[in-house]
């Protein structure tokens, strides 16, 4: 063997030990990586729940827990559904066009029954829970204020169908999970019939 | 063998000095002293502004030894956490103190940082030849920030549980891949057990891990170059005859000595902390963090520990999601690249012109203010001077190469100064 070639020979060597290690490394990194996922218990845990809200005062809000998320269900008055065609102009979103929400709720009232708003709790910036803020013009929020949702963590304000206004951090509408009503008082979160 | 013997043991320490030997012909230790310590020469002008360095690493041992303790004590699961923080305070003998010296220990950590890169900032610390001593430093603090918000999560009060609900949301802001990246992280569709268990695991092993390698790469690329001092003068360029810089003097014993009084005066400080308000009035431990966590109602007023608060406060002021990320990780990266972005030849700012101490102390300012406004509610007037105070804190490093290139400087002296 001559000298060249005893250098080629050794080129060839290290580069092929260099490519194999090179994949082995990377494919022993997907197991690790992979494990970070969900695993299979913490995805068989997204169950729906069934709320009764036939009980629900008129103007009230109730808090449920759904795949470890706040769901806020509300039950508005006429005069806060007569509020939601006020100040469409300051919305940022009003038609809910980039907003996360089964088709059935992509409406100027964003639920299924007018009455009934079901909206998941989580603010779009960071998700921080919104609170509801129903008073009208309160000091804090200035005397445009026709009731809300009012996010503590950075300011985001949402009108009463979860509608975020311009000019806040939140860049879209407060998802609305799926769902739909077993009879009527009562509501599936989690869980729709595809349609409506 | 009995002939050599008496010989060995005529003179005193003898013995020691044949341990020594057997240990240096297989393992340098001497050769380790020597040029790390004994032989290791540092500016003998050294202020106070010198002494956080050797802080921060006795701070790191503190939480080192208190945090494997708590570990002992403590269970990472969502159900058993909240519980054992207080069977520790309670019921654990000393356990209280263990805890307050870690929660202490955690605040004590960053003030010490944020002082020592703020002495990088007067005398150039970041200048030819440290560049990589600040690199790397820079890399201690970022991982320093993830151990702090690892360790928050732990106690799974309601503070804990929402400050890491926004801080991974923060990752949902990435377009596209974002929401998939936060699920990632959290291993599950909100923050529940199975995140706590893998903050955990990051908090005791992986981040103390890199934390210790990192910073003896620091010290080592430090003791390369050798250190700085307020003059910024290169001690090394003027050497007696035996090759020992005229200007300084070994780090042991004269620096080690005068280090162990800046280390009491600090234990004494940290020690009233501890003892008299290890709270801190809401600013260490946070109020809302003493009832347990509860993913249905985020705390009435939410703010990060104090020292994640300016950033916090620049991502507040910005009124769009992903460009307030954005913004806030420009503002954490920013003091990476200032070997670069400064252009002033002279490093200490005792010989750098009014130009240089005016930004420096805007700098100064709007950190300061961003921190104190991030713990403020994000309305009204607040939110103005957040973003008042996050332009003149981004125009110090992005219009640095401007002001820092046509600087004034007065003469810097051969020799250091008294």
């Amino acid at each position: 063997m001559t000298e060249s070639q005893r250098l080629t020979r050794r080129h060839f060597l290290t580069a092929a030990t260099a490519v194999t290690g090179g994949v082995g490394a990377v494919a022993a990194a997907v197991p690790f990586v992979a494990s970070f996922r969900p695993s299979a218990r913490a995805q068989a845990l997204g169950a729906p729940v069934e709320v009764d809200v036939s009980k629900l005062e008129p103007g009230a809000l109730m808090k449920v827990e759904w795949r470890g998320r706040p769901i806020y269900v509300v039950h508005r008055t006429e005069a806060m559904l007569g509020v939601l065609g006020r100040d469409v102009e300051l919305l940022a979103d009003p038609d809910s066009a980039d907003s996360i929400q089964p088709g059935y709720a992509r409406n100027d009232h964003r639920s299924v029954r007018p009455r009934i708003l079901v909206v998941e709790g989580v603010c779009t910036h960071l998700g921080c829970a919104p609170l509801p803020r129903f008073e009208v013009a309160p000091a804090d929020l200035g005397a445009d204020w026709g009731g809300g949702f009012y996010c503590p963590c950075h300011g985001s304000t949402f009108d009463l169908a979860g509608r975020v206004f311009a000019g806040v951090p939140a860049p879209t509408n407060l998802p609305v999970p799926p769902y739909r009503y077993v009879d009527d008082g009562t509501i599936l979160i989690g869980a729709d019939t595809g349609s409506v | 063998m009995a002939s050599a013997a008496p010989e060995l043991n005529r003179r005193p320490g003898r013995r020691f000095d044949a341990l020594v030997a057997w240990v240096d012909a297989r393992f340098p230790m001497t050769r380790l002293l020597r040029e790390h310590a004994t032989q290791y020469y540092a500016a003998k002008n050294f202020n106070f502004w010198y002494g956080f360095g050797v802080l921060a690493t006795v701070v790191l041992i503190m939480q080192f030894v208190t945090g494997i303790f708590l570990t002992m004590n403590y269970k990472p699961s969502a159900e058993e956490a909240f519980a054992s923080v207080e069977y520790i305070m309670r019921d654990v003998d000393w356990g209280w103190l263990l805890r307050y010296l870690h929660s202490t220990g955690a605040s004590a950590f960053f003030i010490v940082v944020y002082l020592h890169m703020f002495r990088g900032f007067m005398y150039g610390s970041y200048k030819r030849p440290r560049e990589l001593v600040w690199l790397i430093g820079m890399f201690i603090y970022l991982c320093l920030m993830a151990e702090a918000f690892f360790g928050y999560l732990l106690p799974w009060g309601n503070m804990s549980y929402w400050g890491a609900q926004v801080i991974v949301s923060l990752f949902g802001a990435v377009p596209v891949v974002g929401e998939g990246i936060a699920e990632w992280i959290r291993g599950d569709f909100y923050i529940s057990d199975i995140t706590l268990n893998r903050f955990f695991a990051f908090h005791v092993i992986a981040m103390p891990l890199i934390l210790l390698v990192l910073v003896v790469v620091h010290i080592m690329a430090l003791h390369e170059v050798g250190s700085g001092n307020p003059d910024g003068i290169e001690i090394k360029e003027h050497k007696d005859a035996g090759g020992k810089p005229l200007d300084g003097v070994a780090f042991h014993p004269y620096h080690t000595s005068k280090d162990l009084v800046i280390i009491i005066v600090f234990f004494i400080i940290f020690s009233a902390v501890v003892f008299f308000a290890p709270d801190m009035g809401g600013y260490f431990l946070e109020h809302a963090n003493f009832e347990p966590a509860n993913p249905l109602q985020t705390p009435e007023h939410i703010a990060p520990v104090w020292y994640f608060t300016p950033f916090y406060a620049i991502l507040r002021a910005v009124p769009d999601k992903l460009f307030g990320v954005v913004l806030m990780g420009g503002a954490v990266l920013l003091p990476v690249f200032m070997p670069w972005l400064d252009r002033c030849r002279v490093k200490s700012v005792r010989y750098r012109s009014w130009i240089y101490k005016t930004a420096l102390g805007i700098f100064a300012v709007s950190f300061l203010a961003l921190g104190w406004l991030g713990l403020q509610p994000a309305t009204g007037l607040y939110t103005t001077f957040s973003r008042i105070f996050s332009v003149l804190y981004f125009g110090f490093f992005i219009l640095m190469p401007f002001y820092t290139s046509y600087e004034k400087t007065k003469p810097v002296p051969i020799r250091v100064t008294k």
